[in-house]
Formats: structure tokens, sequence, C-alpha cells
């Protein structure tokens, strides 16, 4: 009788935080809809006896995809959403609306026509070690390892993939510099070097001027300082 | 609660997320609206594994997450480097792939 108070009180939430992701007008507040969503659903799996990954969502999703997110949604900025639900095309709407009732419908039909009369109960019995980080760990390192490795490739080459995307090149573009709505009426140009790998490394360019290349009799190959079509690349 | 009941659950967060994949057009919360679908996934995977009572269920969850961190650092990274080119930040004006 708890398990099923606690199961309706999270599945409840859980389906709140999705509605809110795609009903709210500001991103911001859908990403912190996410958060909420993604803590409830923590707390089934946890009713699932599935600890280790209930403690996993909490800590890679709702901790460090999300603040990903935020920032990336404060950078972009999530005041003014383009195009928010109410002015989508009405057909648009529509259309969605049936097919995701269809999808839902399928899945209704696949699950009520199911032979697999285990769904009916609460499950197997459990070893007494379910759902622990010492089975996780065991199972990752002997059945699965594969998978696990690959993953550990995926995560670097995401990695790799992200900073070669967002990454600026050669410091900030001559008119980026001015592009802050906040930055008031003065035209403050930023140092070269702003936002590029240098200023966080030893604080050249903003605190100290950029050193003059040593050329030593060879020719320049690159241009010390980006030109904005430079980042084009 | 039976299983049945997770599941259920499972394809109502699944339908939120790909009827909010339709309809936004902001590529930010499309995102949000892919993680809710891949975590409909999951709860699945959790709720199978519940029911076998093994863990294979609960690997295979796992390296959902892992694959969703990696879509959203992608994904997050194409969205900076599209404001960054001032492209409009909304999908139905992105129909051109060539940049």
């Amino acid at each position: 009788m708890v398990v099923g108070f606690f199961f309706f009180l999270f599945a409840v939430v859980a389906l709140a935080g999705a509605g809110g992701v795609v009903a709210l007008r500001n991103p911001f507040y859908c990403a912190l809809s996410l958060v909420v969503h993604l803590i409830a659903l923590a707390l089934l799996f946890l009713l699932l006896e599935a600890q280790f990954v209930a403690v996993a969502q909490i800590v890679v999703y709702a901790g460090a995809v999300m603040v990903l997110y935020v920032f990336v949604v404060g950078y972009v900025g999530g005041g003014d959403d383009p195009a928010p639900l109410w002015r989508a095309s009405a057909r648009q709407r529509a259309l969605a609306t049936i097919f995701a009732a269809a999808i839902f419908i399928e899945l209704a039909i696949a699950l009520l026509g199911t032979a697999l009369s285990a769904l009916s109960t609460d499950g197997a019995k459990l070893a007494a070690d379910y759902g622990s980080p010492a089975q996780i760990g065991e199972l990752l390192l002997t059945d699965f390892l594969l998978p696990f490795e690959l993953a550990s490739i995926l995560l670097l080459v995401a990695a790799i993939g992200a900073v070669a995307l967002a990454g600026r090149r050669g410091g900030i573009a001559e008119d980026e510099s001015n592009m802050a709505p906040n930055r008031g009426e003065v035209y403050t140009p930023a140092p070269a070097a702003t936002g590029s790998m240098a200023e966080g490394v030893s604080g050249y360019g903003v605190t100290r001027p950029l050193p003059e290349p040593q050329l030593e009799g060879r020719e320049l190959k690159q241009p010390v300082r980006a030109t904005p079509e430079d980042d084009s690349r | 609660m039976t299983i049945n009941w997770y599941l259920i659950v499972s394809a109502m967060i699944f339908t939120i997320g790909a009827g909010g994949v339709l309809i936004r057009r902001n590529p930010l919360v499309i995102l949000l609206c892919l993680e809710l679908m891949l975590n409909a996934g999951n709860l699945a995977l959790i709720g199978f594994s519940r029911m076998w009572g093994n863990g294979d269920g609960q690997i295979f969850a796992l390296v959902v997450l892992v694959v969703a961190a990696c879509e959203v650092a992608i994904g997050l990274g194409i969205i900076v480097a599209l404001y960054r080119r001032r492209l409009p930040v909304d999908v139905d004006e992105l129909i051109e792939l060539r940049g």
C-alpha cells in the first residue's frame, strides 16, 4: 500500500515535469522542469530497487547534464522562445497530437496484448545484492566489458566533438564582443584572446599582451590574431 | 505495484516527449524532449530488469545514460555554433544543411 502511494506520487510528479518541458514557454523553465522530472524518475527507479542507476541518474543527469543545459540556455538567451507552443501552426499542432496519440495507442496495445504474464506480477524474487554497485560493477567488468569500453570511447569522442563544434579559434570575433545585450550603451572592445583557451591558461591578452611570435627567419604561417572570417572554418 | 504500471508511465512519458519533439521549434527544447523519450526507455528497461530479477537491464539503462550525455554534449555544441554564426535558433528556418 505504501509502495503504491509513493508510486503514484512519483509518477504524477514525473508526468507533470514531462508536461512542463513541452508546455512551458521559456526554455530555462523547461530545463528546470526536466530536472524535476529526472528526480521523480530516479525515485521510481528506487522503487524498482535499482539503487545504483537511481544515483547515477541524479548525479549524471540532474547534476552534470542539466548544469550544461542551463549554461547553454543562459548563453543563447532563453528569454524569448522564437516559437512558443501556441504559435505553432494549428495544422502542425493537430498532426503532432495525432501522431503522439498514435504512438501511445500502439504502446498501450503492445502492453495489453503482451504474452508476458510476468508483467502482471511484482517481479521475480530478488537476490540480496540486486541493483547494488557491487552487482553492477561485476556485470560491467565481466559480461558487459565490451559495451563498457565502447561507452568510454563514445564519451571521449563526444567530448572532442563538442569542443570542436563549440570552441572558438583565435579569440573572440570583432563583432561578437559587443553581442551581449546587457553590456550597455558604451562599446567596450574585449581584449584579444577573450574566450579562447589562452585566456583560461595564463590570462594572456587580458592582463598582459599576447607574446610576439618568435620568427627566427621562418615564415609566419598562421596569423597571430584570427579574423572573423577565420572563425567560419 | 506490478510492472505493468511502470510500463504505462513509461509509455506516457515517451508520448509526451514525442509530442514535444513534433510541436516545439526551439532546438534546445527539442533536445530536452529527446531526453524525455530516452528516459522513458530507461524506465521500461529498469522495469523489465526488475521483472526478470537480473541486472542486465540496468546495464542497458546505464549505457543509454552515457549515450544521452554524449547526445546532449554534441547537440548543445551545435546549438552554440548556430548561435555564434547568427543563424536563427529555430528548426523551421534551419532547413538547409549547408552552412
